[in-house]
């Protein structure tokens, strides 16, 4: 690269005086709200904020996708919106939606009046004073999306389960997600004055449209490193002795070497390390790991196979 | 930072590798490249892969083509010494055995000595270290030859055989096993000691690469290397990783296509006017057809009868293909299986009991009734016995699938049995797992068969196989 175009560069990207400040700035602040980000995962919510984008966050389930969305959301000290989605989501739920029963209010009282006011009625000029009145934004109900791009303050917006969504209606999104903006056709287009941070979760239960993944920056949240796991129980079961915890993550690790149909996820480790320190045991003992294992595996063939590979081991 | 020919380049070999990298995301990742304030390497990476890499079956893809191209600033060898000689200083032992200065404290050590400075980097779990004695190795025992356009594979090969990972393995398993630890505890302790043994053969297939990058650049090793995405790999030329992956990648497909096959039901659910009841509805409103009835949605739901040759050279094929079968069988009224080389057996109820289908395929395939006489596919014996003790329960509504290469070995074809079938079936298809181009070559008799069938489909890797059951009704 030449000066010149590093020169270029540097005027062109005048590194915005962003929220998140930068990748160390936001591994601390998330820190800082219980959520242990590694170096991948601050550096993408870093970018995410910094060139304008929406981040999908793809991944096992429970590893934490949710989370991070509000964790940002909460060390930001922005509001955070959130759109569940599901099959059969429409326009009127996610975007907007005409507040029908006003509008016919405001209709009926515009009837009322002229019979009476003093001077005769002019029904072409009152029907289309009506009609732009009722189609204005006084009687628009905000649904998540149209909430997010319209706030005066900056917000962050959870997409949550995107992957529920109809093909159809994922291309809703796209708008949303590439312009901060909504066009209504009654009213013109309705453009973000603050971008918001967009956190969109999937747990891949089918390929989203590759319009909708061009628009995202990618984070594929994968189990944690064992280091990292450990960390994160030792932060979220306060008091755990640090043998315990780290016999826990041990015990998950491996478990997640087999071939299982639903692999314990985070929650579950947390869910064990907790149980275990709840019933104040110090050390996992194989009789123990077995007798909890339904605490980390849900399907009754999974616990069997793994129950028997972790006997096999003595 | 990366220079922009370094990155186009970069950009150029992940579409060559087959990954969807847009114009957009081209322009994305040059801008987050300059968004990141800081130009490590870990930055630029973490960049790269969030503006490029939009699936995680690409990741490891990503992984290895960015090693290539901006691994050279990764710690090299040279300022490994002073972290090497500290750290080696703190455990107190390496350096003061060995007596080494703070320079060369690698490359002075002796075969044995090297060997045993590995076995105490893995036991502190000291990554310095481990990179600068895999160095070492690989400048030892590679033998790596300038200018050789290949992938490293034997390289790899000599470097591990001289270090024999798997003495290291034991001499570690050995050294953590006090009496006082728990079952609970050596267990875990040994799989953690395989996962750092796994890291060694990771750190120096890396070593390895960076000398073929300094080599011959970046762009030409890449050539020679060139990974496949796991829905890209060839069934048959799978090495146990790539099987690995694609094993997963088959699991997430069946869910997949489970999803889309319902949601593609529900979305046809409004059938065609059911016109006698319309009109017998309308007479309660004096004959105008005020309710419409429409046709209860009928969803075709065939009967599959998958018939997979599971002798050696195809059996991963057909545990694939067994294993998308059953992954979504509530789609289907009934999915039936039956495992073949020179005998035939039903397999149905094996493979629904069984945990793990692969494993259930290759106990199958040793077993008796599968195995007649040698194992080798004797397909027109095969096809006979299938018409005659499971012929008659061909219904109309039964797909018959074939899973095999078409090679009987020289034995009979028997095809006219192939015509019975196909006559009594609502369709027959043929999934062979050989490039089209090497059928009808040496024994295959694909095509003799062919004639009988609907189709015949090649089918060598996860994206022809989801094709096919994507397109099947």
């Amino acid at each position: 690269m030449t000066d010149q175009q590093a020169g270029e560069d540097a005027a062109a990207r005048a590194v915005r005086p962003g929220r998140l400040g930068s990748p160390e700035r936001t591994a601390q602040g998330l820190r800082e709200v219980g959520y242990l980000p590694d170096q991948h995962i601050a550096s993408v919510v870093y970018l995410g904020e910094q060139l304008a984008k929406p981040v999908l966050i793809e991944g096992p389930a429970g590893t934490g996708k949710t989370e991070l969305a509000k964790s940002v959301a909460l060390m930001s000290g922005m509001r955070l919106i959130r759109l569940q989605c599901y099959e059969g989501l429409d326009e009127a739920k996610a975007l907007y939606e005409w507040n029908y029963r006003k509008q016919l209010l405001r209709i009926q009282v515009s009837q009322a009046a002229p019979a009476a006011g003093p001077q005769p009625p002019d029904e072409a000029a009152s029907w289309s004073d009506v009609e732009s009145d009722i189609f204005s934004e006084e009687f628009l109900l905000s649904r998540p999306l149209l909430a997010a791009i319209r706030s005066p303050e900056p917000v962050v917006l959870l997409i949550d389960e995107v992957d529920r969504l109809d093909v159809e209606t994922e291309a809703l999104l796209l708008e949303v997600l590439s312009d901060y903006q909504v066009s209504i056709p009654e009213l013109g287009t309705v453009t973000a004055t603050q971008t918001p941070l967009v956190f969109l979760t999937s747990n891949n239960s089918r390929d989203l449209s590759e319009a909708l993944k061009r628009r995202c920056l990618y984070l594929y949240l994968d189990y944690p490193s064992a280091e990292r796991e450990q960390e994160i129980v030792r932060s979220r079961v306060p008091g755990i002795g640090e043998r315990l915890a780290e016999q826990v993550t041990g015990l998950v690790r491996s478990l997640r070497a087999m071939d299982l149909k639903k692999r314990p996820s985070v929650s579950e480790t947390l869910d064990l390390a907790s149980t275990l320190f709840l019933l104040g045991e110090e050390e996992v003992t194989p009789q123990l790991a077995v007798g909890t294992l339904h605490v980390l595996l849900k399907y009754q063939s999974d616990i069997e196979k793994a129950a028997a590979e972790l006997t096999a081991k003595r | 930072m990366a220079g922009r020919a370094t990155l186009a380049a970069f950009i150029a070999e992940l579409r060559t590798v087959g990954l969807p990298v847009s114009v957009s995301e081209n322009v994305d990742a040059m801008a987050a490249v300059l968004a990141m304030p800081i130009a490590d390497r870990a930055a630029l990476k973490s960049a790269l892969a969030a503006t490029l890499v939009k699936s995680a079956d690409h990741y490891h893809a990503f992984e290895v083509v960015f090693d290539l191209f901006f691994g050279d600033s990764r710690v090299g060898i040279s300022d490994l010494t002073d972290p090497a000689a500290g750290t080696a200083a703190a455990n107190g032992q390496a350096a003061a055995a060995n007596g080494a200065g703070r320079t060369g404290i690698v490359a002075g050590l002796s075969d044995s000595d090297l060997d045993d400075l590995l076995f105490r980097a893995v036991l502190a779990g000291d990554q310095v270290l481990i990179r600068a004695v895999m160095a070492e190795a690989v400048s030892r025992y590679a033998e790596v030859e300038p200018g050789r356009p290949v992938a490293g594979v034997y390289y790899l090969y000599r470097t591990l055989r001289r270090l024999d990972m798997d003495r290291l393995l034991a001499r570690l398993l050995a050294s953590d096993n006090p009496a006082d630890l728990s079952d609970m505890d050596r267990a875990l302790a040994a799989e953690r000691r395989r996962g750092q043994v796994a890291g060694i053969r990771t750190e120096a297939e890396a070593e390895i690469r960076r000398r073929l990058v300094a080599d011959r650049g970046a762009a030409a090793v890449a050539r020679t290397l060139r990974v496949s995405l796991p829905e890209d790999v060839d069934f048959l030329n799978a090495s146990a990783e790539q099987l690995a992956a694609i094993r997963q990648a088959v699991q997430l497909l069946g869910r997949k296509l489970a999803a889309r096959l319902v949601r593609k039901r529900r979305h046809h659910s409004r059938s065609a006017l059911d016109f006698r009841r319309t009109i017998r509805q309308s007479l309660a409103n004096g004959g105008v057809p005020a309710d419409l009835v429409f046709r209860k949605p009928h969803p075709s739901k065939p009967e599959i009868m998958l018939i997979a040759d599971v002798s050696s050279s195809v059996a991963a094929f057909a545990a694939f293909t067994l294993q998308l079968a059953d992954a979504f069988s509530s789609e289907f009224s009934r999915v039936r299986s039956f495992a073949f080389t020179d005998g035939i057996e039903e397999i149905t109820d094996d493979l629904s009991s069984a945990p793990d289908i692969a494993a259930a395929v290759r106990r199958i395939s040793s077993r008796p009734g599968v195995v007649r006489l040698d194992g080798h596919s004797d397909y027109g014996m095969v096809l006979e016995s299938f018409w005659e003790r499971w012929g008659p329960q061909i219904r109309t509504k039964t797909s018959v699938i074939i899973l095999g290469d078409g090679r009987s070995n020289y034995h009979a074809s028997r095809s006219e049995v192939l015509r019975s079938i196909r006559q009594r079936a609502r369709h027959l298809y043929w999934l062979n797992p050989e490039p089209a181009n090497t059928w009808d070559t040496g024994d295959s008799i694909i095509s003799e068969y062919g004639k009988y069938c609907d189709e015949v489909v090649e089918c060598r890797n996860l994206r022809q196989l989801k094709e096919f059951v994507e397109a099947l009704d």
